[in-house]
Protein backbone atom coordinates (compact mmCIF):
# COMPACT_ATOMS: atom_id res chain seq x y z
CA UNK A 1 0.00 0.00 0.00
CA UNK A 2 1.41 3.57 -0.97
CA UNK A 3 1.57 5.91 1.79
CA UNK A 4 -0.28 8.82 -0.56
CA UNK A 5 -3.35 7.17 -2.69
CA UNK A 6 -5.05 9.50 -4.99
CA UNK A 7 -7.87 8.41 -7.04
CA UNK A 8 -9.94 10.41 -9.45
CA UNK A 9 -9.33 13.46 -8.28
CA UNK A 10 -11.67 16.42 -9.46
CA UNK A 11 -11.77 19.95 -7.99
CA UNK A 12 -13.46 23.36 -9.26
CA UNK A 13 -12.73 26.61 -8.94
CA UNK A 14 -16.59 27.80 -9.10
CA UNK A 15 -17.57 26.74 -12.61
CA UNK A 16 -14.00 26.39 -13.60
CA UNK A 17 -12.41 22.51 -14.16
CA UNK A 18 -9.44 22.43 -12.08
CA UNK A 19 -8.46 19.06 -11.89
CA UNK A 20 -10.17 16.37 -13.96
CA UNK A 21 -9.59 13.38 -12.08
CA UNK A 22 -6.49 13.10 -11.03
CA UNK A 23 -4.77 9.94 -9.72
CA UNK A 24 -1.11 9.36 -8.28
CA UNK A 25 0.69 7.76 -5.62
CA UNK A 26 3.66 8.41 -3.33
CA UNK A 27 5.10 5.28 -1.70
CA UNK A 28 7.38 5.85 1.58
CA UNK A 29 10.22 7.31 1.71
CA UNK A 30 9.74 9.10 -2.13
CA UNK A 31 10.44 12.25 -3.23
CA UNK A 32 8.38 12.63 -6.28
CA UNK A 33 7.84 15.51 -7.62
CA UNK A 34 4.78 16.86 -9.81
CA UNK A 35 6.24 19.29 -12.95
CA UNK A 36 3.96 21.16 -15.51
CA UNK A 37 3.38 25.02 -16.77
CA UNK A 38 1.11 27.24 -14.67
CA UNK A 39 -2.32 26.66 -14.38
CA UNK A 40 -1.38 22.95 -14.73
CA UNK A 41 -3.26 22.21 -11.42
CA UNK A 42 -0.27 21.66 -9.07
CA UNK A 43 -0.83 24.10 -6.07
CA UNK A 44 -4.78 23.01 -6.32
CA UNK A 45 -3.46 19.65 -6.00
CA UNK A 46 -1.44 19.84 -2.81
CA UNK A 47 -4.28 22.37 -1.47
CA UNK A 48 -6.97 19.45 -1.78
CA UNK A 49 -4.97 16.95 -0.58
CA UNK A 50 -4.00 19.15 2.90
CA UNK A 51 -7.86 20.45 3.31
CA UNK A 52 -7.57 23.97 2.13
CA UNK A 53 -9.77 23.05 -1.11
CA UNK A 54 -12.31 20.84 -1.20
CA UNK A 55 -12.44 17.85 -3.75
CA UNK A 56 -15.85 17.31 -5.65
CA UNK A 57 -15.13 13.66 -6.71
CA UNK A 58 -12.87 11.09 -5.67
CA UNK A 59 -10.23 9.94 -3.07
CA UNK A 60 -7.55 10.70 -0.62
CA UNK A 61 -5.71 8.33 1.00
CA UNK A 62 -2.88 8.50 3.53
CA UNK A 63 -1.52 5.95 5.43
CA UNK A 64 -5.02 3.60 4.46
CA UNK A 65 -6.87 6.13 5.61
CA UNK A 66 -9.70 8.67 3.94
CA UNK A 67 -8.76 12.06 4.30
CA UNK A 68 -10.53 13.23 1.17
CA UNK A 69 -12.85 15.45 3.94
CA UNK A 70 -10.67 15.97 6.29
CA UNK A 71 -10.46 20.18 7.13
CA UNK A 72 -6.73 21.50 7.00
CA UNK A 73 -6.43 22.03 10.75
CA UNK A 74 -7.08 18.34 11.57
CA UNK A 75 -3.80 17.09 8.77
CA UNK A 76 -0.80 18.27 10.20
CA UNK A 77 -1.93 15.70 13.29
CA UNK A 78 -2.42 12.81 11.35
CA UNK A 79 1.44 13.56 9.65
CA UNK A 80 1.35 15.63 6.80
CA UNK A 81 2.69 19.23 6.51
CA UNK A 82 2.16 21.90 3.93
CA UNK A 83 5.20 24.09 2.45
CA UNK A 84 2.58 26.76 1.09
CA UNK A 85 3.31 28.52 -2.20
CA UNK A 86 4.97 32.22 -1.30
CA UNK A 87 6.39 30.94 2.02
CA UNK A 88 3.12 32.37 3.98
CA UNK A 89 5.53 32.63 7.13
CA UNK A 90 3.91 34.92 9.53
CA UNK A 91 5.54 38.34 9.13
CA UNK A 92 5.04 39.99 12.16
CA UNK A 93 5.86 37.24 14.13
CA UNK A 94 9.54 36.58 15.17
CA UNK A 95 11.05 33.43 13.84
CA UNK A 96 11.02 31.25 16.75
CA UNK A 97 7.69 32.22 17.33
CA UNK A 98 7.12 31.13 13.79
CA UNK A 99 8.38 27.59 14.20
CA UNK A 100 6.51 27.26 17.81
CA UNK A 101 3.63 27.49 15.48
CA UNK A 102 4.77 24.29 13.04
CA UNK A 103 4.58 22.54 16.56
CA UNK A 104 1.34 23.66 17.59
CA UNK A 105 -1.00 20.69 17.47
CA UNK A 106 2.20 19.14 19.68
CA UNK A 107 2.07 18.94 23.19
CA UNK A 108 5.21 17.49 24.83
CA UNK A 109 7.24 20.24 25.51
CA UNK A 110 10.42 18.78 26.26
CA UNK A 111 10.14 17.01 22.50
CA UNK A 112 9.53 20.47 21.10
CA UNK A 113 12.65 21.59 22.60
CA UNK A 114 14.36 18.80 20.95
CA UNK A 115 12.71 19.61 17.49
CA UNK A 116 13.58 23.28 17.71
CA UNK A 117 17.54 22.86 18.29
CA UNK A 118 17.23 19.95 15.22
CA UNK A 119 16.07 22.69 13.32
CA UNK A 120 18.03 24.85 14.25
CA UNK A 121 20.88 22.67 13.39
CA UNK A 122 19.85 22.16 10.02
CA UNK A 123 19.43 26.14 9.39
CA UNK A 124 21.61 27.95 11.55
CA UNK A 125 20.61 30.89 9.83
CA UNK A 126 17.52 30.85 11.77
CA UNK A 127 18.69 30.07 15.08
CA UNK A 128 20.92 33.50 14.85
CA UNK A 129 17.70 35.51 13.23
CA UNK A 130 15.63 33.58 15.95
CA UNK A 131 14.05 36.83 17.28
CA UNK A 132 14.11 39.15 14.28
CA UNK A 133 10.51 39.17 12.82
CA UNK A 134 9.93 37.05 9.92
CA UNK A 135 9.17 39.48 7.32
CA UNK A 136 12.55 40.76 7.85
CA UNK A 137 14.30 37.81 6.35
CA UNK A 138 15.50 37.84 2.76
CA UNK A 139 13.35 35.33 0.71
CA UNK A 140 16.19 32.58 0.92
CA UNK A 141 15.69 32.57 4.65
CA UNK A 142 12.09 32.75 4.79
CA UNK A 143 12.04 29.85 2.67
CA UNK A 144 14.05 27.74 5.26
CA UNK A 145 11.97 29.24 7.74
CA UNK A 146 8.98 28.11 6.09
CA UNK A 147 10.46 24.79 5.56
CA UNK A 148 11.17 24.11 8.93
CA UNK A 149 8.01 25.75 10.47
CA UNK A 150 6.43 22.57 8.50
CA UNK A 151 9.06 20.33 9.92
CA UNK A 152 8.20 21.08 13.17
CA UNK A 153 4.93 19.21 13.43
CA UNK A 154 7.50 16.12 12.80
CA UNK A 155 5.50 15.23 9.75
CA UNK A 156 5.58 11.66 7.86
CA UNK A 157 4.82 13.48 4.44
CA UNK A 158 6.03 16.87 3.48
CA UNK A 159 4.34 18.55 0.64
CA UNK A 160 6.30 21.57 -0.93
CA UNK A 161 4.54 24.14 -3.08
CA UNK A 162 7.38 25.73 -5.67
CA UNK A 163 9.91 26.05 -2.88
CA UNK A 164 12.50 27.48 -5.09
CA UNK A 165 10.50 30.53 -6.59
CA UNK A 166 11.61 33.76 -6.54
CA UNK A 167 14.82 32.90 -4.97
CA UNK A 168 18.71 33.62 -6.14
CA UNK A 169 20.44 30.59 -8.10
CA UNK A 170 22.60 30.09 -4.74
CA UNK A 171 19.67 30.24 -2.55
CA UNK A 172 17.61 28.25 -5.14
CA UNK A 173 20.93 24.90 -4.75
CA UNK A 174 20.69 25.22 -0.99
CA UNK A 175 16.83 24.29 -1.25
CA UNK A 176 17.10 21.63 -3.38
CA UNK A 177 20.34 20.08 -1.22
CA UNK A 178 17.76 20.65 2.26
CA UNK A 179 15.00 19.03 0.42
CA UNK A 180 17.22 15.80 -0.37
CA UNK A 181 18.32 15.96 3.66
CA UNK A 182 14.96 16.05 4.82
CA UNK A 183 14.15 13.14 2.45
CA UNK A 184 17.18 11.08 3.75
CA UNK A 185 16.15 11.81 7.05
CA UNK A 186 12.96 10.02 6.69
CA UNK A 187 10.48 12.27 5.78
CA UNK A 188 8.61 11.31 2.49
CA UNK A 189 8.57 14.31 -0.02
CA UNK A 190 5.74 15.27 -2.28
CA UNK A 191 7.36 18.13 -4.33
CA UNK A 192 5.24 20.90 -6.65
CA UNK A 193 8.23 22.89 -9.06
CA UNK A 194 8.12 25.08 -12.17
CA UNK A 195 12.20 24.31 -12.29
CA UNK A 196 11.57 21.15 -13.44
CA UNK A 197 15.08 20.19 -13.51
CA UNK A 198 16.05 20.70 -10.50
CA UNK A 199 12.66 19.13 -9.36
CA UNK A 200 13.65 15.76 -11.21
CA UNK A 201 17.09 15.85 -10.88
CA UNK A 202 16.45 15.12 -6.79
CA UNK A 203 13.26 13.28 -7.63
CA UNK A 204 12.68 9.58 -7.38
CA UNK A 205 9.57 9.51 -9.72
CA UNK A 206 7.29 12.56 -10.99
CA UNK A 207 4.36 13.35 -12.57
CA UNK A 208 3.23 15.57 -15.55
CA UNK A 209 0.41 17.53 -15.04
CA UNK A 210 -1.41 19.42 -18.56
CA UNK A 211 -4.43 21.76 -17.86
CA UNK A 212 -5.91 19.29 -14.76
CA UNK A 213 -4.78 15.29 -15.73
CA UNK A 214 -1.81 13.69 -15.48
CA UNK A 215 -0.02 13.50 -19.29
CA UNK A 216 2.99 11.36 -18.32
CA UNK A 217 4.77 9.91 -15.23
CA UNK A 218 7.89 8.02 -14.59
CA UNK A 219 11.32 7.12 -13.13
CA UNK A 220 12.75 10.95 -12.54
CA UNK A 221 15.65 10.34 -14.67
CA UNK A 222 13.99 9.05 -17.28
CA UNK A 223 11.54 11.90 -17.74
CA UNK A 224 14.49 14.06 -17.44
CA UNK A 225 16.35 12.56 -20.91
CA UNK A 226 12.33 12.50 -22.26
CA UNK A 227 12.45 14.51 -25.35
CA UNK A 228 9.13 15.96 -25.13
CA UNK A 229 9.86 16.66 -21.39
CA UNK A 230 12.74 18.33 -22.24
CA UNK A 231 11.06 20.57 -25.25
CA UNK A 232 7.74 21.18 -23.24
CA UNK A 233 8.80 22.17 -19.52
CA UNK A 234 13.26 22.37 -19.61
CA UNK A 235 13.58 24.32 -21.91
CA UNK A 236 15.97 22.80 -24.30
CA UNK B 1 -3.14 79.60 35.71
CA UNK B 2 -4.31 79.67 39.67
CA UNK B 3 -4.46 76.34 41.38
CA UNK B 4 -7.98 76.00 41.86
CA UNK B 5 -8.58 76.38 37.88
CA UNK B 6 -5.57 74.02 37.79
CA UNK B 7 -7.89 71.42 39.87
CA UNK B 8 -10.71 71.79 37.64
CA UNK B 9 -8.52 70.64 34.64
CA UNK B 10 -7.23 67.93 36.41
CA UNK B 11 -10.77 66.79 37.80
CA UNK B 12 -11.68 67.26 34.15
CA UNK B 13 -9.19 65.20 32.91
CA UNK B 14 -9.48 62.27 35.38
CA UNK B 15 -13.59 62.18 34.09
CA UNK B 16 -12.04 61.75 30.81
CA UNK B 17 -9.73 59.18 31.36
CA UNK B 18 -12.46 57.62 33.13
CA UNK B 19 -14.75 57.36 30.59
CA UNK B 20 -12.30 56.82 27.90
CA UNK B 21 -11.12 53.74 29.81
CA UNK B 22 -14.41 52.55 29.04
CA UNK B 23 -14.60 53.48 25.23
CA UNK B 24 -11.02 51.75 25.21
CA UNK B 25 -12.09 48.35 27.17
CA UNK B 26 -15.19 48.36 24.43
CA UNK B 27 -12.91 49.44 21.42
CA UNK B 28 -10.58 46.39 22.69
CA UNK B 29 -13.39 44.40 21.26
CA UNK B 30 -14.09 46.08 18.20
CA UNK B 31 -10.45 45.74 17.29
CA UNK B 32 -9.82 42.44 18.32
CA UNK B 33 -12.74 41.21 16.59
CA UNK B 34 -11.35 43.19 13.28
CA UNK B 35 -8.10 42.17 13.25
CA UNK B 36 -8.83 38.68 13.59
CA UNK B 37 -12.21 38.02 11.67
CA UNK B 38 -11.47 41.36 9.45
CA UNK B 39 -14.95 42.52 9.94
CA UNK B 40 -16.09 45.24 11.88
CA UNK B 41 -18.77 44.14 13.93
CA UNK B 42 -21.64 47.03 14.65
CA UNK B 43 -23.39 45.12 16.80
CA UNK B 44 -20.59 45.72 19.88
CA UNK B 45 -21.95 48.66 21.29
CA UNK B 46 -25.58 46.62 22.06
CA UNK B 47 -24.08 43.66 23.28
CA UNK B 48 -22.55 46.60 25.94
CA UNK B 49 -26.40 47.85 26.79
CA UNK B 50 -27.71 43.55 26.94
CA UNK B 51 -24.55 43.56 29.34
CA UNK B 52 -25.89 46.27 31.54
CA UNK B 53 -29.57 44.72 31.15
CA UNK B 54 -28.51 41.58 32.29
CA UNK B 55 -26.65 42.20 35.11
CA UNK B 56 -29.95 44.76 36.17
CA UNK B 57 -32.12 42.30 35.98
CA UNK B 58 -29.82 39.94 38.22
CA UNK B 59 -30.07 42.47 40.96
CA UNK B 60 -34.06 43.49 40.22
CA UNK B 61 -35.04 39.72 40.23
CA UNK B 62 -33.20 37.42 42.44
CA UNK B 63 -31.80 40.27 44.61
CA UNK B 64 -28.20 39.47 43.33
CA UNK B 65 -24.94 41.22 44.40
CA UNK B 66 -23.82 43.37 42.01
CA UNK B 67 -20.94 40.92 41.49
CA UNK B 68 -22.61 38.07 40.63
CA UNK B 69 -24.73 40.22 38.79
CA UNK B 70 -21.70 40.91 36.80
CA UNK B 71 -20.51 37.56 36.24
CA UNK B 72 -23.38 36.63 35.13
CA UNK B 73 -23.68 39.51 32.60
CA UNK B 74 -19.93 38.24 31.42
CA UNK B 75 -21.25 34.96 30.82
CA UNK B 76 -24.49 36.08 29.35
CA UNK B 77 -22.76 38.59 27.10
CA UNK B 78 -20.14 35.55 26.06
CA UNK B 79 -22.35 33.31 24.90
CA UNK B 80 -24.18 36.31 22.98
CA UNK B 81 -21.24 37.16 21.28
CA UNK B 82 -20.08 33.70 20.64
CA UNK B 83 -23.92 33.15 18.97
CA UNK B 84 -24.14 35.95 16.80
CA UNK B 85 -21.19 35.07 15.32
CA UNK B 86 -21.74 31.35 15.18
CA UNK B 87 -25.48 32.02 13.63
CA UNK B 88 -25.07 35.43 11.52
CA UNK B 89 -21.57 36.46 10.58
CA UNK B 90 -19.72 32.66 10.49
CA UNK B 91 -22.06 31.82 7.34
CA UNK B 92 -20.77 34.64 5.41
CA UNK B 93 -17.10 34.43 5.97
CA UNK B 94 -17.05 32.96 2.47
CA UNK B 95 -19.14 35.58 0.73
CA UNK B 96 -17.41 37.12 -2.39
CA UNK B 97 -18.27 40.79 -0.60
CA UNK B 98 -17.19 41.98 2.56
CA UNK B 99 -20.44 44.79 2.66
CA UNK B 100 -22.55 41.31 3.35
CA UNK B 101 -21.00 40.64 7.01
CA UNK B 102 -21.36 44.68 7.76
CA UNK B 103 -24.68 44.71 6.62
CA UNK B 104 -25.59 42.15 8.96
CA UNK B 105 -23.86 43.35 11.70
CA UNK B 106 -26.30 46.61 11.85
CA UNK B 107 -29.02 43.90 11.22
CA UNK B 108 -28.20 42.49 14.39
CA UNK B 109 -27.19 45.93 15.98
CA UNK B 110 -31.09 46.78 15.70
CA UNK B 111 -32.41 43.17 16.19
CA UNK B 112 -30.57 43.40 19.83
CA UNK B 113 -31.81 47.18 20.48
CA UNK B 114 -35.79 45.95 19.40
CA UNK B 115 -35.70 42.54 21.64
CA UNK B 116 -34.29 45.13 24.33
CA UNK B 117 -37.01 47.47 23.42
CA UNK B 118 -39.50 44.66 23.31
CA UNK B 119 -38.54 43.12 26.70
CA UNK B 120 -37.51 46.01 28.77
CA UNK B 121 -39.36 48.67 27.29
CA UNK B 122 -38.05 51.89 26.65
CA UNK B 123 -36.60 53.02 29.94
CA UNK B 124 -34.60 54.45 31.00
CA UNK B 125 -34.05 52.43 34.03
CA UNK B 126 -32.11 53.47 36.85
CA UNK B 127 -30.35 51.57 39.91
CA UNK B 128 -29.96 52.79 43.45
CA UNK B 129 -26.00 53.26 45.36
CA UNK B 130 -26.03 50.51 46.12
CA UNK B 131 -27.11 48.41 43.01
CA UNK B 132 -23.34 50.15 41.45
CA UNK B 133 -20.58 47.19 41.25
CA UNK B 134 -18.48 50.05 43.68
CA UNK B 135 -20.42 52.34 45.80
CA UNK B 136 -19.34 55.00 48.46
CA UNK B 137 -18.04 58.18 49.06
CA UNK B 138 -15.47 59.22 46.64
CA UNK B 139 -11.41 59.87 47.89
CA UNK B 140 -11.23 63.53 48.10
CA UNK B 141 -7.49 65.10 47.78
CA UNK B 142 -6.45 68.30 47.95
CA UNK B 143 -7.81 69.71 50.95
CA UNK B 144 -11.70 68.82 48.49
CA UNK B 145 -10.09 70.19 45.79
CA UNK B 146 -10.27 66.94 44.19
CA UNK B 147 -12.61 64.44 44.08
CA UNK B 148 -12.24 60.96 42.43
CA UNK B 149 -15.38 58.71 43.01
CA UNK B 150 -15.02 54.87 43.63
CA UNK B 151 -16.46 53.68 40.11
CA UNK B 152 -13.41 55.99 38.22
CA UNK B 153 -11.00 54.36 40.44
CA UNK B 154 -12.62 51.13 39.63
CA UNK B 155 -12.87 51.75 36.15
CA UNK B 156 -8.86 52.58 36.16
CA UNK B 157 -8.06 49.52 38.01
CA UNK B 158 -10.43 47.44 35.56
CA UNK B 159 -8.69 48.79 32.13
CA UNK B 160 -5.12 48.09 33.35
CA UNK B 161 -5.75 44.50 34.26
CA UNK B 162 -7.66 43.80 30.94
CA UNK B 163 -4.73 45.31 28.80
CA UNK B 164 -2.17 43.34 30.57
CA UNK B 165 -4.35 40.03 30.84
CA UNK B 166 -4.93 40.36 27.31
CA UNK B 167 -1.42 41.42 26.04
CA UNK B 168 -0.05 38.58 28.14
CA UNK B 169 -3.02 35.93 26.39
CA UNK B 170 -2.31 36.98 22.80
CA UNK B 171 2.29 37.17 23.29
CA UNK B 172 2.53 34.48 25.55
CA UNK B 173 -0.29 31.70 25.24
CA UNK B 174 -0.39 29.02 22.72
CA UNK B 175 -4.12 30.03 21.66
CA UNK B 176 -2.67 33.60 21.99
CA UNK B 177 -0.36 32.64 19.17
CA UNK B 178 -3.22 30.89 16.68
CA UNK B 179 -4.69 34.26 17.20
CA UNK B 180 -1.74 35.88 15.72
CA UNK B 181 -1.74 33.45 13.13
CA UNK B 182 -5.25 33.33 12.09
CA UNK B 183 -4.53 37.37 12.05
CA UNK B 184 -2.00 37.44 9.69
CA UNK B 185 -3.23 34.40 7.34
CA UNK B 186 -5.56 32.40 7.99
CA UNK B 187 -4.66 29.54 5.37
CA UNK B 188 -1.43 29.38 6.49
CA UNK B 189 -3.01 28.85 9.96
CA UNK B 190 -4.50 26.58 9.09
CA UNK B 191 -1.81 24.35 7.74
CA UNK B 192 -0.07 24.48 11.33
CA UNK B 193 -3.49 22.79 13.17
CA UNK B 194 -4.84 26.02 14.45
CA UNK B 195 -8.65 26.27 13.82
CA UNK B 196 -9.54 29.16 12.13
CA UNK B 197 -13.39 28.82 13.12
CA UNK B 198 -12.49 27.98 16.49
CA UNK B 199 -9.77 31.11 16.97
CA UNK B 200 -12.61 33.31 15.50
CA UNK B 201 -15.02 32.10 17.93
CA UNK B 202 -12.64 32.78 20.75
CA UNK B 203 -12.21 36.55 19.89
CA UNK B 204 -15.92 36.97 19.89
CA UNK B 205 -16.29 35.55 23.39
CA UNK B 206 -12.99 37.62 24.73
CA UNK B 207 -14.91 40.84 22.74
CA UNK B 208 -18.06 39.97 24.85
CA UNK B 209 -17.30 39.38 28.09
CA UNK B 210 -15.20 42.82 27.81
CA UNK B 211 -18.37 44.15 26.27
CA UNK B 212 -20.20 43.23 29.77
CA UNK B 213 -17.88 44.37 31.85
CA UNK B 214 -18.32 47.64 29.90
CA UNK B 215 -21.69 47.72 30.43
CA UNK B 216 -21.61 46.65 33.78
CA UNK B 217 -19.35 49.95 34.47
CA UNK B 218 -20.91 52.45 32.13
CA UNK B 219 -24.54 52.03 33.58
CA UNK B 220 -22.74 51.79 37.39
CA UNK B 221 -20.80 55.75 36.30
CA UNK B 222 -24.16 57.11 34.09
CA UNK B 223 -26.64 55.32 35.88
CA UNK B 224 -29.32 55.22 32.45
CA UNK B 225 -30.08 52.55 30.73
CA UNK B 226 -32.25 52.35 27.12
CA UNK B 227 -32.62 50.20 24.84
CA UNK B 228 -30.10 52.75 22.73
CA UNK B 229 -27.58 53.39 25.63
CA UNK B 230 -25.31 50.97 23.46
CA UNK B 231 -25.36 52.55 20.80
CA UNK B 232 -23.04 55.73 21.25
CA UNK B 233 -20.48 54.31 23.02
CA UNK B 234 -20.37 51.69 20.93
CA UNK B 235 -19.40 54.25 17.88
CA UNK B 236 -16.88 56.41 19.73
CA UNK B 237 -15.23 53.25 20.99
CA UNK B 238 -15.05 51.99 16.82
CA UNK B 239 -13.45 56.03 16.67
CA UNK B 240 -11.29 55.07 19.52
CA UNK B 241 -10.19 51.97 17.80
CA UNK B 242 -9.84 53.42 14.37
CA UNK B 243 -7.80 56.36 16.20
CA UNK B 244 -5.58 53.97 17.75
CA UNK B 245 -4.85 51.91 14.76
CA UNK B 246 -7.62 49.38 14.45
CA UNK B 247 -6.62 45.92 15.25
CA UNK B 248 -3.49 46.87 17.68
CA UNK B 249 -4.51 46.28 21.10
CA UNK B 250 -2.10 49.16 22.56
CA UNK B 251 -4.09 51.41 19.78
CA UNK B 252 -7.41 50.93 21.28
CA UNK B 253 -6.52 51.14 24.66
CA UNK B 254 -4.61 55.02 23.94
CA UNK B 255 -7.41 56.01 21.24
CA UNK B 256 -10.01 55.16 24.02
CA UNK B 257 -8.45 57.29 26.30
CA UNK B 258 -7.55 59.95 24.46
CA UNK B 259 -11.20 59.81 22.85
CA UNK B 260 -12.49 60.38 26.37
CA UNK B 261 -10.29 63.23 27.36
CA UNK B 262 -11.06 65.20 24.10
CA UNK B 263 -14.63 65.19 24.97
CA UNK B 264 -14.49 65.77 28.37
CA UNK B 265 -12.21 68.38 27.91
CA UNK B 266 -13.92 69.59 24.60
CA UNK B 267 -17.48 69.91 27.06
CA UNK B 268 -15.48 71.80 29.79
CA UNK B 269 -13.43 74.25 27.53
CA UNK B 270 -15.65 75.16 24.31
CA UNK B 271 -18.41 77.63 24.41
CA UNK B 272 -21.85 75.15 24.36
CA UNK B 273 -19.36 72.25 24.36
CA UNK B 274 -21.49 69.79 25.33
CA UNK B 275 -23.85 69.74 22.22
CA UNK B 276 -20.53 69.86 19.69
CA UNK B 277 -18.60 67.37 21.58
CA UNK B 278 -19.57 64.04 19.78
CA UNK B 279 -18.82 66.77 16.72
CA UNK B 280 -15.37 67.66 17.91
CA UNK B 281 -15.04 63.93 18.64
CA UNK B 282 -15.20 62.67 15.19
CA UNK B 283 -13.12 66.05 13.61
CA UNK B 284 -10.16 64.74 15.67
CA UNK B 285 -10.62 61.16 14.07
CA UNK B 286 -11.18 62.99 10.79
CA UNK B 287 -7.55 65.22 11.37
CA UNK B 288 -5.77 62.18 12.86
CA UNK B 289 -6.87 59.83 9.76
CA UNK B 290 -5.90 62.76 7.51
CA UNK B 291 -2.10 62.72 8.61
CA UNK B 292 -1.79 58.99 9.97
CA UNK B 293 -4.07 57.09 7.95
CA UNK B 294 -3.18 53.83 9.59
CA UNK B 295 -4.30 55.19 12.93
CA UNK B 296 -1.56 55.85 15.99
CA UNK B 297 -0.45 52.33 16.15
CA UNK B 298 -1.47 51.09 12.72
CA UNK B 299 0.94 49.47 10.74
CA UNK B 300 0.43 50.38 6.67
CA UNK B 301 -1.48 47.38 5.44
CA UNK B 302 -0.66 44.68 7.82
CA UNK B 303 -2.47 44.17 11.03
CA UNK B 304 -1.79 42.92 14.30
CA UNK B 305 -3.63 41.58 16.79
Amino acid sequence: MAMLEVTDLHVYYGVIHALKGLSFQVEKGEVVALIGANGAGKTTTLQTLTGILPAKRGKILFEGQDITKVPAHKIVEMGIAHVPEGRRVFSQLSVYDNLRLGAFTRKDKVEIEESLSMIYRRFPRLEERKNQKAGTLSGGEQQMLAMGRALMSRPRLIVMDEPSMGLSPIYVNEIFDIIKVVSEGGTTVLLVEQNAKKALSIANRAYVLETGNIIMEGDAQQLLHDEKVQKAYLGE
Amino acid sequence: MNFSTFMSFVSYLKDGISLGAVYAIIALGYTMVYGIAKMLNFAHGDVIMVGAYISLTMMTKTGAPPVVALLVAIVGCTLLGVTIEFVAYRPLRKASSPLAVLITAIGVSYLLQNLALKIFGAGPESIRDEQKIISGSPVVLFNGQLAISRITILIVICIIIIMCALTWFVNRTRRGHAMLAVSEDRDAAQLMGVNVNGTISLTFAIGSALAAVAGVLLFSAYPSLTPYTGSMPGIKAFVAAVFGGIGSIPGAMIGGILLGIIENLAKAYIPSGSQVSDAIVFAVLIFVLLIRPAGLFGKNIQEKV
